[in-house]
């Protein structure tokens, strides 16, 4: 293949890649935004979605779009409520302390983490997808008779994933909407801009809280049940979106959710295509020395206003 | 009796007890108590800055990496004998905190934890990028003809144990000898009020910045001795956990407190140890600990004696 179409494989790969992260790191975004907690979880979360994606694709026999339907709708919610279940028992109790927070989700970690190992077990297992056709991608070439089409060989993508693709984008759309337009992202706007005068308005903020927390969690598992027929579920899975997530959110500056969505794209798509021609330890070491340093000279983020 | 000497007592008589213990233990407790003496001088290291200092770092791993490498590398592929390739990991230890410490305590707060985090995971990714010297996740094995270190043979059980018991007394001992000088409480009034300190006219980030070198040396001493006493230096040491660990050990313990260190990994060592013989899922042991405890004693085991008992303890 020519450099041409290499590229546009590479991009689609890292827009599939982005379209995830992008659920994700909106998830993370979302419980720092309005929390100002830093949920070191959010991984597990994760890879809650994609296990209980695979259980729940099991338990429905047929059409693999049974299975795959069911799961997305049974995972994140799922995972919401356990979420919501580690906030209320957890979380509130210790007064979302930044520091206390952080200790507290790490040993969640490893609770999640563990338990998965104990019943789901060490396998990495796929989710077979709804649909997946295979689609040629054509090329132009500039031949004798003016602009040519072609079909260069390997130049092909699913339309599962361009189906991914699309449903990040209705899904977050719908996440905008939530936040800007409906009477709940005006509660948790209230909140993340003063929690004490939100309070004193009368806005239940401990279940707004819990509900954001469970929230940001559903949007991670669904990412996990977008991307499981293409990765599998395996227990160790939630250590690379995290880390991700952080990079996006830390990037596009800390509770900002259109500079989180920015710097997802961008991240998507140069991981996809940084990882074409270097090695993808080299482009991980690069990438979190990036972070750290933005973090260090413009601590809020590329596109934050705000010290965070 | 006076609390100076009430404190002093405690400390020697501990290590007294320590160097007596290792006539009187069997061999497989013998040796957990030398790891763990070495793994709790990590923990007084973690201590300082995040006890003393109230800077919670997510990136200590690095440390103590830096400590192993440093004496790792040196031995197996600079032709070093013990001393100085003990020298040189402490040495790397030094430089390494520096750097970070110059980056990262521009940031407070969350920022601060996760830039280290950051760096640590990068300097974990270096070492497995360059797995050709360092042998990445697999790591590899200092030889005993190279672990003798002033005609002393650290592979023998024995010495090992003194070795450990000396790098814990230095540690513990200056450690001691820290929080009780004007520098240590000038870090203690820097973690209950920093703006505070700055107005009175300290000079903080210089307090800080020391604090983190003095803590990262530490670590890195811990991290070259474990290295040199149990012969074997792999990337798992540089991951995040090693950078948790301490974290747990010294929440266990007590956070600003001398003894609570060891005591919290005296603790957690004996609770996965006794807990793998039932289970092997020892990491949810450490999660459910680390949750419990965040929720019931934010003051670890020497906070709450110290609290509720002893008031006078360091």
């Amino acid at each position: 293949m020519e450099l041409g179409p290499y590229l546009l494989l590479a991009s689609l790969e890292g827009a599939v890649t982005a379209a995830v992260l992008a659920l994700t790191a909106v998830g993370l975004s979302l419980v720092f935004g309005v929390m100002r907690v830093v949920n070191i979880a959010h991984g597990e979360f994760f890879m809650l979605g994609a296990v209980i994606a695979w259980f729940t694709a099991q338990a429905f026999g047929g059409h693999p779009a049974i299975g795959f339907t069911a799961a997305l709708i049974v995972a994140p919610l799922a995972v919401g409520a356990i979420a919501v279940l580690a906030d209320v028992t957890i979380l509130k109790r210790i007064n979302y302390d930044p520091e206390r927070t952080i200790v507290a989700t790490i040993g969640l970690l490893y609770m999640i983490q563990q338990l998965t190992l104990m019943t789901y077990g060490p396998e990495a297992r796929p989710v077979e997808a709804p649909f997946n056709q295979r689609i040629a991608l054509p090329w132009f070439e500039f031949g004798e008779s003016g602009l040519e089409f072609y079909y260069p060989w390997g130049l092909s993508t699913t339309s599962y994933k361009l189906a991914v693709i699309a449903a990040a984008v209705v899904v977050l759309t719908g996440v905008w909407l939530l936040m800007t337009r409906s009477r709940a992202g005006l509660l948790m706007r209230a909140t993340q801009a003063d929690r004490d005068m939100a309070l004193a308005f009368g806005i239940p903020v401990e279940r707004v809280y819990a509900l954001v927390f469970g929230f940001g969690a559903a949007l991670a598992a669904l990412g996990a049940v977008l991307i499981v027929p293409i990765q599998q579920a395996h227990y160790l899975m939630g250590a690379d979106p995290l880390l991700l997530s952080f990079i996006v959110v830390i990037i596009g500056g800390l509770g900002s959710l259109p500079g989180t969505l920015i710097a997802a794209i961008l991240i998507g798509l140069s991981d996809g295509i940084i990882s074409v021609f270097f090695s993808p330890t080299l482009a991980k070491i690069l990438a979190t020395l990036l972070v750290g340093l933005i973090l260090v000279f413009r601590p809020q983020g590329l596109f934050g206003t705000r010290a965070a | 009796m006076k609390d100076g000497q009430r404190i002093i007592g405690l400390h020697l008589g501990l290590l007294l007890l320590l160097f007596a213990l290792q006539f009187v233990l069997p061999a497989y407790h013998h040796g957990n108590l030398a790891r763990i003496m070495v793994l709790a001088s990590y923990a007084i290291g973690y201590n300082i800055l995040f006890g003393y200092t109230g800077l919670l770092s997510l990136g200590h791993a690095l440390f103590f990496a830096a400590g192993m490498y440093g004496l790792s590398l040196t031995i197996e592929h600079a032709g070093f004998t013990a001393a100085p390739a003990l020298l040189a990991g402490v040495v790397t230890g030094i430089a390494v905190s520096a750097g970070l410490a110059f980056l990262a305590l521009r940031t407070t707060g969350v920022a601060f934890m996760i830039v280290t985090l950051m760096f640590a995971q990068a300097g974990y990714l270096t070492i497995l990028y360059f797995s050709d010297y360092t042998g990445g996740d697999e790591g590899f094995v200092i030889q005993a003809a190279q672990r003798m270190l002033w005609g002393v043979d650290l592979s023998d059980p024995t010495n090992r144990y003194v070795a450990a018991l000396i790098l814990f007394a230095i540690c513990l001992l200056a450690s001691l000898a820290l929080v009780r000088a004007p520098f240590g409480r000038t870090l203690v009034a820097i973690r209950e009020n920093e703006d505070r300190v700055t107005m009175l006219g300290y000079n903080t980030f210089a307090h800080k910045l020391a604090a983190m070198v003095i803590s990262g040396t530490i670590s890195a001493a811990a991290g070259a001795t474990y290295g040199l006493l149990f012969g074997y230096a792999g990337a798992s040491f540089a991951s995040v956990q090693y950078s948790i660990f301490p974290l747990l050990w010294v929440l266990l313990g007590g956070a600003g407190t001398v003894l609570g260190p060891f005591i919290g990994t005296l603790f957690m060592f004996y609770l996965i140890d006794l807990s793998s013989g039932l289970t092997t899922a020892y990491m949810l042991v450490a999660g459910v600990t680390l949750v419990l405890l965040t929720l019931y004693a934010p003051q670890g085991l020497i906070g709450e004696l110290r609290h509720r008992v002893w008031r006078w303890l360091p």
